[in-house]
Formats: C-alpha cells, structure tokens, sequence
C-alpha cells in the first residue's frame, strides 16, 4: 500500500509539470502547422468554394487537390486540378512547396497545351480570385513570425504571431485559436498596421476521417472589403498512396485517374 | 450575297445559343450523370476595325460569331476528347467549322503516354517567340484579336511520351505537313518583296504545300529532364519551315523547303522570379549553304528571358531574342539585284505586362514585341474583365509600327486594328 502510494506521489511529481504547464510554444504551433497541413502521407479532397462580394454577388470555383508530404512539417506537393467554372476548367495548377526556398509552382493550360511555370513569390496573393491566399492553403513558413502564447483556456491555446519582415505582409499581428485536443487552428484573427480587425479564417465544421481530425468546411472574412469566401472540403481521404512522379509534368498534360 | 446573309443569321444565333446555355448546364449534367460525358464550352460574339486605312483590305478586321463545344468521357483505360468551334465570319463572308480536338489518349505501360487524333502541342520556354515549337501556329487570328487560345493551329498526329527515371522522352508524328497560318494578304496586307510594296487581297499570297502523307511529314522529338529546380530539355525537328519561305522559280508560287531544327532550353527559378534561355538551329536544308536565294538560309535562334513579380498581383517579364543568318556572306552575294538584304542579325526585344484587379476578375495586359535593329514592333494591350462566372468581357488593340516596309512588323504596319469580344462560358 505505502508502495503504491510512493509510486502514485513519484509519478505525479513526475508528470505533473507536464500536465498543469503548457506544452511550449514551439511544440504548439509545430502541432499545430502538423494537423492543420501535414495530415496522412498524402491526401485527397474535392473543394468547392463559394466566394461573396461585398454586393452579394457569388463565384464559385470546383476543384480537386492532392497533397503528398515529402516530410512531416518539410516539403510538400500539391496538385489542384480545376473543374469550375468553365473557362478554366481542367487547368491545373501544381506547387512544390519549399521551406528552405521559393516554392515552385507551374500551370497546365489545357487550351495551348501549355505548361507555365509561374513567377510569382508572393504568398499573400489570392488564391483563384477568393479570400483565401496562397498561404492559407498550403501554410504560412513558421520561421516567418514569431511566437507567444497569449492565452490558455480549458479548449484552446491563444496564439499571438508577429512577422519578422512587417514589410512583407499585409498585417501587423495575427492571432490563432489552437484546439488543445486535436491541435487544429480553428480561428485566426488578422490585424492590419492599425491593429484593427480585418480578416478572420475560421475553421467551421470538423470531422474525424480516417482517423484524422479534418476541417471540411472553412470561412475567410475579409472585413475590411465585406467580402467572404465558403471552402466545402467533401470526399475527402487520407494514405491513398499517391508518387512523387505524379507532380511533374506528365501528369499536368495528362491528370491522373485519382483526380476523378 | 446569299452568303452574307447565311452569315449575318449566324452571327444573331448566339445569342439565341447564349440563352440556351442556362438550360444546357442541366443538358451538362444530365449527360455527365448518365453518360459521363463532359460537356463544356462557350458562345461569343467579336468585332474589330482598322486604325489605319488600306484601300487592299476590308475596314473590318474581325466580325465573328463563334460557338465552341467540348466533350470529353474518361473511360477507366482511356481518354476521348472532342472540341470543335462553329464560326460564322462576316469579314470572309464563310462560315467554318474547326476540330481543335478529336483524340483518345492512354498508357499502354507504366512507362509511356499515347495520344492519337487531332490536338494542339506546345513546347518550349518562349512568351509568344517560337525556337523548338514547330507545331502549327495561326498568327492571322493572334494579329486580329481572337482569344489567345487561337495562336495554337490543332494537327492531326501521333503523341507519344516515355518516361525513364528523371527523363522523358516525347516523340510527336505527324504524317502530313501542316505548317501555320500566316498573313497572305486575305485579311491582313503585307510587303511584298517582289512587288515591291505592301499588298493585300489585289495580291494574295499563292503557296503549294507538301502533301503526300507519310513522305511530306513532320517528327519532333524533346528530351527533358529536370537537374534539381532546373528544367533541361534537348530537341529535334524533321520536316519543313512552318511558313513559305521558298519560292518555286517556275510555278512562281510560294513553297514549303524542308527544315531541320536541333535546339536546347533551360528554364529555372532565379533571382525570385523565372529565367529561361532557349537554343535552335534552323538547318534548311535546301538553301545550299546560302547560296540559293529562292530558299531561306539556315539560322541561329537564341533567347534568354525573365519573368518576376514586380508589385501587389502585378507581373513583369522581358526577353531577347537574337536570329541570325549562317553564312551570311553567302546569302548576300546569291541574292539577286534589287531584292532587300535582310541583315545578318535581327534583334527582338518583348516586353509582358500583366495587372490583375478586383479580385482577379479584372486582366490588364500588355504584350509588346520591339526590334532594336529595324525599329518595329506590335504593341498588344489587352483588358479582361469576367462579369461572373459564365460572362467575359475583353478588348484591345493590335498596333503594328515600323521605320520601313520590308522588314519583319514594318510588313503588316497598315494592320493595326482595335477590337472587342464578349464571351458566354458554359
């Protein structure tokens, strides 16, 4: 009985820290950049957006993309292959994303025949004319900014990020809502030089697949403009055992059969 | 006349197509769920004038209504696809119909690609300048304002892509000649050499082209493969110049010589935007190491260009693009009194623009080509504009300058013109 006792007093000394104190920042948000982008091997998901004006007018854009890590929280693939609307149906649109670099990216326009590769180093542009940017899909590099957790509720960690290069960027801070269990961001709120809200990306409904937490259905708003843009992730899947050969230009001309 | 009322009726019909698209997207769906057939396409309506008078040409550079139609069913062993364009042409008076697409592509092994049919191929790392490209172009409708879609003529061949390891091998076949379409006069005046002065429908360009298949036909091969972020290729070509650039002194037509072209590109990341740098040797063979001036000489092609991001969704790039004629001595003392000496290096210098606002729905583009030594060029803006997502709206100008009248854009300076599309994707 003593025994027993020593040993639950030994383990709680020992474990506690661990429990009452947060995990580090570093930890966090190296989680966090984990679930949100690195989920699986590789992946598959349909997305459809709807993207609102600030009259209420809406676009949409239908597409497919498949990721394929290189390394966890390292290099990444990605091949987006359009379905909507029509003028740029079957275009598709390829990334190597890069951590150390630029990433490189590529266009497939099936109407010349042509595969572009594509200039463009900024990563705060929008994505397909939407409020998503470029780093919202494939991940903002950590080292950009630096860290400190804000807050820490029963559900959340609060995370205050400012970039090292203010000049780069288009806002002064930003903040992210990290759910302690599943470590998905589920809110990032933006402040511009003033430090006034402006936008807001919010994940909106989360399911488990494959045994993987997954945002399905995600919401930028970009106050500033009143303009808002829906993304509906559906079938999605995990681990299908997607090669690297599959992003290279092969496969721009001819998409492969995973993107059906 | 009887045509040109045919024309007119054709040119009122898409608007009548335009509104029965909006029932068509369920015609779309319909034959995706039943059939999984894939129906897409647009309808669209294009007019142009000339900035510039010519008493040889029409006012009208372009007037066209223009319905396109693509079909596709992915079978799980193989690809068919379909395009075609129905075009009603109120400057010729016709109305025309093109397959852009009619293939069936598959993969017979892991390590090769077929596609056999009718289809449009690029390759190459130029912006709008063709070294290693030798697949047909169509540069009447590139000078006149149709989409840019239309520079790329399709052609009936053979695709075949292997892929070992890191390289790639494709092979393209095409059993008769083709070659571009080029300004002959018709649409667009040009000089004449022989006449001395620029021409138009008073002297439309007459050719013969190769046509025996199978004997008149075209192979090009590339090797690519990528060293790191560098992508490397090697070429060859087999068949003729894609323009007439022979005469046949008897029939006094325009011909097609035979043509080889080896080449080699580069294209990579660099100093945060794209360079690439691209190599041909044009070998005519039949220009008798420059000695028979009815034949164009063989030449060097080179380029170098870059491309950057140059402000907020604002993108720069420039090239330059030297050509030059082997064996120039030659060519110069075979060439008859009176003709126009070309010089031994033409320079070329482009210029891309491009602007994207209001959520990317708004295009502003510029393209322009400027040549140092004959001080011409062709100056392209351009302005796009989406409504939604099924209305385009776009318009621009073709604007041809040049010091003289025989030399490369000073050829087509009275065709300058100005023109508006408006476009229903559905």
């Amino acid at each position: 009985m003593k025994k027993t006792m020593l040993f639950s007093l030994l383990a709680l000394l020992v474990v506690s820290p661990a429990f009452a104190a947060d995990p580090s920042v570093d930890e966090i948000i190296s989680k966090a950049n984990l679930a949100a982008y690195y989920g699986g091997d590789d992946g598959r998901a349909e997305v459809k957006m709807t993207i609102k004006d600030s009259q209420g007018r809406e676009r949409e854009r239908e597409f497919v993309i498949l990721r394929k890590d290189k390394a966890d929280g390292g290099a990444q693939l990605f091949y987006v292959y359009f379905k909507k609307p029509s003028d740029v149906s079957k275009m598709v649109f390829m990334v190597h994303k890069n951590t150390d670099k630029d990433d490189d990216r590529w266009m497939y326009l099936p109407a010349l025949d042509l595969v572009k590769r594509i200039a463009a180093s900024d990563k705060r542009t929008s994505f397909v004319g939407s409020n998503f940017m470029y780093e919202d899909v494939s991940g903002r590099n950590l080292a950009e900014d630096s860290h400190e957790l804000a807050q820490s509720t029963n559900t959340h960690y609060v995370i205050k990020n400012t970039p090292k290069k203010p000049g780069e960027v288009e806002f002064s801070s930003y903040t992210v809502q990290i759910d302690k269990k599943t470590f998905l961001p589920v809110k990032a709120v933006y402040l511009d030089k003033n430090g006034k809200e402006y936008r807001i990306v919010e994940a909106v409904k989360t399911e488990i697949i494959d045994g993987i937490p997954t945002v399905t259905e995600s919401k930028v708003t970009d106050i500033a403009a009143g303009s808002s843009t829906v993304s509906k992730f559906s079938n999605v899947k995990y681990n299908i055992g997607l090669t690297e050969d599959l992003f290279t230009e092969r496969y721009l001309r001819r998409p492969p059969r995973e993107i059906r | 006349m009887k045509k040109k009322i045919a024309a007119l009726l054709l040119c009122a019909l898409p608007p009548a197509a335009v509104w029965a698209a909006d029932e068509k997207q369920t015609l779309a769906e319909r034959l995706y769920d039943k059939y999984e057939v894939e129906l897409l396409g647009f309808a669209e309506t294009r007019v142009g004038a000339r900035l510039v008078d010519d008493e040889h040409e029409d006012a009208m550079s372009i007037g066209e209504a223009r319905t396109q139609l693509r079909l596709s069913r992915d079978f799980d062993s193989f690809l068919v696809q379909f395009k075609g364009d129905l075009l009603a042409d109120a400057v010729t008076e016709e109305l025309d119909a093109d397959i852009r697409e009619l293939n069936v592509s598959f993969r017979p092994t892991d390590w090769a690609d077929v596609k056999i049919g009718r289809m449009v191929s690029t390759w190459g790392t130029g912006d709008m300048i063709f070294i290693n490209d030798m697949f047909p172009k169509d540069w009447q409708s590139f000078f006149i304002g149709r989409d840019d879609e239309y520079l790329k003529q399709a052609s009936n061949v053979i695709k075949t892509g292997f892929f070992f390891g890191d390289y790639s091998l494709d092979l393209v076949y095409a059993p008769l000649f083709q070659g571009s379409e080029y300004i002959d006069g018709e649409r667009l005046s040009y000089y004449n050499p022989s006449a001395g002065r620029i021409v138009g429908q008073d002297m439309v360009m007459e050719d013969s082209e190769p046509d025996r298949w199978f004997r008149d036909d075209e192979l090009s091969m590339r090797l690519s493969r990528s060293f790191a972020q560098v992508e490397a290729a090697l070429y060859a070509y087999s068949g003729f110049w894609q323009e007439p650039e022979g005469m046949d002194m008897a029939s006094g037509k325009a011909v097609y010589p035979p043509l080889n072209v080896y080449g080699a590109s580069a294209r990579s990341p660099m100093f945060g935007g794209i360079g690439n740098a691209e190599f041909g040797y044009y070998d005519s063979t039949d220009d008798e190491s420059g000695s028979n001036p009815a034949v164009r000489p063989s030449e060097f092609r080179i380029l170098a260009g870059f491309e950057r991001e140059i402000g907020h969704e604002l993108t720069g790039s420039v090239q330059y693009y030297i050509e030059a004629i082997d064996g120039y001595d030659d060519y110069e003392q075979a060439l008859p009194p009176g003709m126009k000496t070309r010089d031994e290096y033409r320079h070329l210098l482009t210029l891309r623009l491009t602007k994207l606002m209001m959520n990317q729905n708004l295009t502003l583009s510029l393209f322009a080509y400027y040549s140092p030594t004959d001080n011409d060029g062709n100056v392209r803006p351009k302005v796009k504009y989406k409504l939604n997502d099924h209305w385009q709206l776009d318009g621009g100008l073709n604007f041809f300058f040049g010091d003289e009248e025989h030399t490369f854009w000073g050829r087509f300076q009275d065709n300058s013109n100005a023109f508006v599309g408006l476009r229903y994707n559905f």
